[in-house]
């Protein structure tokens, strides 16, 4: 049954990633393509953990952790060049 | 077992049904500081929700209570606010425009002029 639901969920996420693709393809600034990757990046950690969970493998943790630090990373340095026009001063 | 994975399949569905709303609100919401509403807010709640599935599903597999999911909600718990405000203060900055009726539109100048 939790694979019915794993895979369901998955689909879910799916669809969620391609709104955010959307929006990242007709954004009409940059800062709307930020935030769509931004997003982007919090459902591929959704979905790295179901995916875990679907092959029961504790594993796919350090994925999910690695991809939410330099998720946070790269938006904050993207901004902070829209903000100062340099990254590090 | 069974209520085990009732409950997981209960918090992955809460989780996923939360990501694909802030996915909607991102793609339909007509301008920037609206759309940030919909990301910051409810993929956080929907990732919370995933995770403390995969806690409660990895907790009950006799390899004693998994912790390290826990990390990943602090550090997501942590960081949103702070990616929501960097957004934030970078459309104010290249002065983007807000919907012709958004309240209070005049106060956007000061506080695009306002140091920290």
């Amino acid at each position: 049954m939790l694979d019915t639901i794993a895979l369901a969920v998955s689909a879910v996420i799916g669809l969620s990633l391609l709104l955010n693709l959307g929006r990242f393809m007709i954004g009409p600034h940059m800062l709307d393509r930020l935030i769509a990757l931004d997003t982007m990046y919090i459902n591929a950690i959704a979905l790295i953990v179901i995916l875990g969970i679907f092959r029961g493998s504790p594993l796919y943790y350090e994925g999910a952790l690695v991809i939410a630090m330099l998720g946070f990373v790269s938006t904050t340095a993207v901004c902070k060049f829209i903000l100062r026009g340099d990254i590090i001063e | 077992m069974l209520l085990i994975e009732l409950a997981t399949g209960f918090c992955l569905m809460v989780g996923a049904i939360f990501l694909l709303v802030g996915s909607i609100g991102l793609f339909r919401l007509p301008d920037f500081y609206m759309r940030l509403h919909g990301p910051t807010k409810a993929t956080t709640l929907g990732l919370g929700a995933i995770l403390t599935a995969s806690i409660i599903f990895f907790s009950f597999r006799g390899d004693g209570i998994s912790t390290k999911e826990i990390l990943i909600i602090w550090f997501i718990f942590l960081t949103a606010p702070i990616t929501a405000h960097m957004l934030s203060k970078a459309a104010l900055h290249v002065r983007q425009k807000p919907r012709a009726d958004t309240l209070n539109q005049d106060r956007l100048a000061s506080i695009r002029e306002r140091r920290q």
